[in-house]
């Protein structure tokens, strides 16, 4: 019932969130404040409050939240999310509002290179040849190829190619 | 002999041989076959559902897939892929309308989740295929002189409602496999707290004072060593601490040990075999606690 009332009065901004995967729960927070006492982040730095995230995206505050540095220092840990009474899958709405921050052109460069990655490689993390060499002495088996071919088509049927492609021009 | 697809994620076959050897060693002797799959890719960890959740669901189901064309569960080491398959394995086993839109991509690549299979953290394994007391009987070296900070981790645990591993607020898997390996499992301030390791690359200066943070608890409760399940937990604590050390003028010399690795040298594998130069903070006063 109160989740049909907060329908009604919802904000633009957190109408385009819930509509994101990932951010359907952020209508229901109340404010309590579970989330940020239970945020290893906010306890070493202010720049990060998982309350303040949600509560500027309820406000209306799509500028600021998306240009913002607050989005990306969330370290998913899944603690807020775990504890939160009022259900607020809190570390998945963070991720719908990195989403819509790629989408609108505003990524980290480490992102950049984890899905530069993802696309030449199929992983974020890259062989090294030293590593791989050595494997026979350790007894391991040869590495099996990445199935990258397969994950393009994945990527291109997303647009999750094109995401990348986006950021290349932007910058 | 049971049999698993491994998963092998990226961050393992990159940077640290040392926990893929002791986990194939360790579950080879208890009597685990792992199975290894072509056209497997990353899990689609946290870094890219940042980037797109949908995508990142679609990448994780498709090395579900994987598994399932082999008619085989799945087994993984890492802690980051567990979350990732795990959890895409639930929640499109349970939501009918994302498997549907997860589905609609995959075709593009010929594949078809159909949720058949299980996927399991190696510790899952330990429990439920080898049983505590087949592995307590296995043990053949005594780590009785050893204190250890068991450190799962976040994403063995959370979000505890898809991943169902253990209580996320008093896990005591982790700590029962270490006692049963002889060793104690002692407690120390904010053990289940977050190392901080996914900020590593945005906010270097954060997850530093987070693991430093970590490091400093274990320390003063004891500690003889950290035990991870997560490489990227351990790359965090480990070359964390090199880190802390330039950054800090602080040494602390806390060795970090993958449970598969304290399981190896439980089960007598030579410490030789183990590739342990991999690991940045020496372990030779460590070693000499174990016989």
């Amino acid at each position: 019932m109160a989740h049909g009332k907060e329908e009604k009065h919802a904000l633009p901004f957190s109408k385009e969130v819930k509509e994101q995967l990932g951010g359907e729960t952020i209508t229901l927070c109340y404010q309590c404040g579970t989330c940020a006492s239970s945020c290893p982040v906010a306890k070493i730095t202010p720049k990060f409050n998982p309350r303040e995230v949600i509560k500027l995206s309820l406000w209306d505050e799509r500028q600021g939240i998306l240009s913002g540095d607050a989005i990306w220092l969330c370290c998913s840990c899944y603690n807020c999310q775990e504890r939160c009474p009022q259900k607020v899958e809190i570390a998945d709405v963070i991720y719908a509002l990195r989403n819509i921050a790629i989408k609108e052109g505003n990524v980290p460069k480490i992102y950049s290179e984890f899905a530069n990655g993802l696309i030449n490689e199929g992983r974020i993390v890259p062989l090294s040849k030293f590593v791989e060499k050595k494997r026979p002495d350790y007894g391991l088996p040869p590495l099996e190829p990445a199935g990258v071919e397969a994950l393009r088509k994945i990527l291109s049927a997303t647009g999750f190619d094109k995401l990348q492609q986006k950021k290349e021009e932007a910058s | 002999m049971t049999k698993y697809a491994l998963f092998l994620g990226c961050t393992i076959p990159a940077r640290q041989p040392q926990y893929e050897v002791s986990a194939r060693k360790s579950l080879a002797k208890l009597g685990i076959e792992l199975v290894d799959l072509p056209n497997m890719t990353c899990c689609a960890p946290p870094p890219l559902q940042s980037i797109d959740l949908e995508t990142s669901l679609s990448i994780a189901a498709y090395n579900v897939c994987l598994a399932e064309e082999a008619d085989l569960n799945m087994v993984t080491l890492c802690t980051g892929c567990f979350e990732s398959l795990a959890m895409a394995n639930a929640l499109l086993k349970e939501n009918e309308n994302l498997k549907e839109r997860v589905n609609k991509i995959l075709s593009n690549a010929g594949k078809e989740f159909k949720g058949n299979k299980e996927v399991r953290h190696y510790l899952q394994v330990l429990m439920t295929d080898v049983g505590l007391d087949r592995l307590k009987k296995s043990v053949t070296k005594d780590l009785s002189n050893l204190k250890v900070a068991s450190f799962s981790g976040c994403h063995a645990l959370r979000p505890s409602a898809l991943l169902k591993f253990d209580d996320p607020e008093r896990p005591k898997i982790f700590d029962n496999l270490i006692e049963t390996l002889g060793a104690k499992s002692i407690w120390y301030r904010n053990k289940l707290k977050c190392c901080g390791g996914l900020l590593r690359g945005y906010a270097d200066d954060v997850a530093l004072a987070i693991a430093r943070d970590k490091i400093v608890n274990a320390t003063k409760a004891g500690a003889d060593c950290i035990s991870t399940l997560c490489p990227f937990c351990f790359l965090t604590l480990d070359l964390g601490q090199m880190l802390m050390k330039s950054t800090f003028h602080e040494e602390y010399n806390m060795p970090i040990i993958h449970y598969a690795e304290l399981l190896s040298l439980s089960l007598g594998i030579e410490p030789r075999e183990l590739a342990l130069e991999f690991h940045k903070i020496k372990l030779d006063n460590f070693l000499s606690k174990i016989e």
